[in-house]
C-alpha cells in the first residue's frame, strides 16, 4: 500500500486532466436514467399485472388475461437480466428491424424486467387491503376500475413502498450490466479511467462510493416519502 | 320498490339462502334478525348483488339487478349500504369520502345536466358540509377516518351513503362493531332518517331498534324466512318455535 499515493494520483490524473469526469458524469447520467425510466416503467406494468391478476375470474377474458400475464412473470423472472438484454439487442431488434440506442433498449429491458417483478410486490399489497374497502366503493355505485384506481392502489402501493425502495436499489445496482450492450454506464467510465494508465485500484473503490452514496441517498428519499404518505394512519 | 323472486345462493355445496321471497315497499322499515349462520347478512348484501344472486331475481325500482347484463353501478347509486366495519376510504378524509361518490357520479353525467366540473364539486361539498352538521361533526371534516371513534365512522358511513340521495339504505349489522357507549349515537341517527321517510333494510341485534323503528321485523333461520310481522305481534306473539326460542333467548 506504500505506493497508494501514486495510485491516486495517477488515478486523479486520469480523471481530471484526462476528461475521465467527463464519462462519469455521462455515466452516472444513464444509469440513472436506466434506472428511474426502468422503475417507472416496472411500476405501470407491475401494477397492470397485479390488477389482472387479483381480478374475479369467473368470466373467460380475466382468465385469458391472467394466463398471458403468468406466462410474461415466468419469462422474465426465469432468466437473467443480461440474457434479455442480449437477446433484445441482438436478436429482437435486427428481427424487427429497428434502430434503437443502448440505453433507450436498456430502459425498456429493464422496465419490463422490473415489471414482472412489482406485479408480485403489488398484488400483495393489493392483497393487504382490506376488502372492505372495495365493497366500500362498490356500495357507493363506483366502478370496479374506478375503485381500484382511486382507493384500493392508493393504500397498497402505501403499503409496498418499503419494498419497492428495495426493488429500485436493486434497479441502480444491476444496472451495472448495461456494458454487454455497449452502454455506459459508472462501471464504463470507471473502467475507462482505469484503462488510461492501468491502475484500477482506486477507480473501482470510487466507484463503489458511488453506487453506496446513491443508495443512502435513496434510501433517504424513501423513508421521508413514507413518513407523509403515513399522515392518514395517524391515530389519536 | 325492491321485490324478491325465489333468490337463491349457495357458496360452493353451502346452500345459505334457500328460496326467498319478499317484497318490499317504499317507506318500509324492515328488521331482519336471526341467529347467526342464518344468512340474514348473506340476504341483505344480494339485495345491492355484493353476493352475485345464485338463482332468482331483485327487482329494484322494476329493473332485474341480479341479470348479470345489467350495470349494477347505475342502481347500486340509488342503493346506499352500510357495513358492519364502516368501510370508511381510509386514504381520504372524510369530506372526501363523502363527496368522492357523488363528484364521480356527477362528472359522469355531466353531458346530460351540463353542469360544470366546478359546480359539480361545489354542490358536492355543499351536501357534504350539510350532513356532516347534521351530525355534528363539521369540525372532523378535514380529518382521516383514523382519527374518529367508531361511533362516528359510523355515522359518517351513514350519511356518506346519504350523500347519493339513495332510495333506501341498507343496514348490515351497522351497531356490532362498536363499543357499547357508542351503539346509541348511531341507533340516533338511523331512527332519524327512518323518521325522515327513508326506505330501511337493517340486519341487526338490536331487538330495541327493531320493536321501536322498524315496520316490520323478519325472522330467518337455516336461509330462510320462517317469520314476518309487525314488530308488536312479532315480539308479542310469535308463532314458529324456533322464533320462540330465538327471543327466549336475546329478551
Amino acid at each position: 500500500m506504500g505506493n497508494f499515493d501514486i495510485k491516486v494520483e495517477a488515478f486523479l490524473e486520469s480523471f481530471l486532466d484526462g476528461g475521465g469526469y467527463r464519462s462519469v458524469l455521462t455515466g452516472l447520467q444513464n444509469t440513472m436514467i436506466i434506472a428511474v425510466c426502468g422503475l417507472l416503467i416496472g411500476i405501470v406494468i407491475g401494477t397492470l399485472i397485479a390488477t389482472v391478476r387479483v381480478l374475479p375470474k369467473y368470466k373467460t377474458l380475466p382468465k385469458v388475461l391472467n394466463g398471458i400475464c403468468s406466462f410474461y412473470v415466468a419469462l422474465f423472472r426465469g432468466t437473467p437480466v443480461v440474457v434479455q438484454l442480449l437477446v433484445f439487442y441482438y436478436v429482437m431488434l435486427p428481427l424487427m428491424g429497428l434502430k434503437l440506442s443502448s440505453v433507450a433498449v436498456s430502459v425498456v429491458v429493464f422496465g419490463m424486467n422490473s415489471g414482472a417483478y412489482i406485479s408480485e410486490i403489488m398484488r400483495s399489497g393489493i392483497q393487504s387491503v382490506d376488502i372492505g374497502q372495495m365493497e366500500g366503493g362498490r356500495s357507493l355505485g363506483l366502478s370496479y376500475s374506478t375503485t381500484m384506481m382511486r382507493i384500493v392502489i392508493p393504500q397498497a402501493v402505501k403499503n409496498i413502498l418499503p419494498t419497492l425502495g428495495n426493488e429500485f436499489i436493486a434497479l441502480i445496482k444491476e444496472t451495472s450490466v448495461v456494458s454487454f450492450v455497449g452502454a455506459t454506464d459508472l462501471y464504463v467510465a470507471f473502467n475507462y479511467i482505469g484503462t488510461n494508465n492501468y491502475e484500477f485500484m482506486v477507480p473501482y473503490l470510487v466507484m463503489a462510493l458511488i453506487y453506496i452514496a446513491i443508495v443512502l441517498i435513496i434510501s433517504l428519499l424513501i423513508k421521508i416519502m413514507e413518513r407523509s404518505l403515513r399522515k392518514s394512519d395517524r391515530s389519536r | 320498490m325492491i321485490e324478491v323472486v325465489n333468490l337463491n345462493k349457495s357458496f360452493g355445496k353451502l346452500h345459505v339462502l334457500k328460496d326467498i321471497n319478499i317484497n318490499i315497499e317504499k317507506g318500509e322499515k324492515v328488521v331482519v334478525i336471526g341467529p347467526s349462520g342464518s344468512g340474514k347478512s348473506t340476504f341483505l348484501r344480494c339485495l345491492n348483488c355484493m353476493e352475485d344472486p345464485t338463482s332468482g331475481q331483485i327487482i329494484f325500482k322494476g329493473v332485474d339487478i341480479a341479470d348479470m347484463k345489467v350495470d349494477i353501478n347505475v342502481h347500486r347509486q340509488k342503493m346506499g349500504m352500510v357495513f358492519q366495519h364502516f368501510n370508511l376510504f381510509n386514504n381520504k378524509t372524510v369530506l372526501e369520502n363523502i363527496m368522492l361518490a357523488p363528484v364521480y357520479v356527477g362528472n359522469k353525467n355531466r353531458k346530460k345536466t351540463g353542469k360544470s366540473k366546478a359546480q359539480i364539486k361545489e354542490e358536492a361539498k355543499k351536501t357534504a358540509m350539510d350532513l356532516l352538521k347534521r351530525i355534528g361533526l363539521e369540525d372532523k371534516a378535514n380529518v382521516y377516518p383514523s382519527q374518529l371513534s367508531g361511533g362516528q365512522k359510523q355515522r359518517v358511513a351513514i350519511i356518506r351513503s346519504m350523500a347519493m340521495n339513495p332510495d333506501v339504505i341498507l343496514f348490515d349489522e351497522p351497531t356490532s362493531a362498536l363499543d357499547p357507549e357508542m351503539v346509541g349515537e348511531v341507533l340516533a341517527l338511523m331512527k332519524d332518517l327512518a323518521d325522515s321517510g327513508m326506505t330501511m333494510v337493517v340486519v341487526t341485534h338490536e331487538m330495541g331498534f327493531a320493536r321501536e323503528v322498524g315496520t316490520r321485523v323478519i325472522f330467518m333461520d337455516d336461509g330462510r324466512i320462517i317469520e314476518e310481522n309487525n314488530p308488536k305481534d312479532f315480539f308479542e306473539n310469535p308463532q314458529n318455535p324456533r322464533l320462540k326460542e330465538f327471543l327466549s333467548k336475546v329478551l
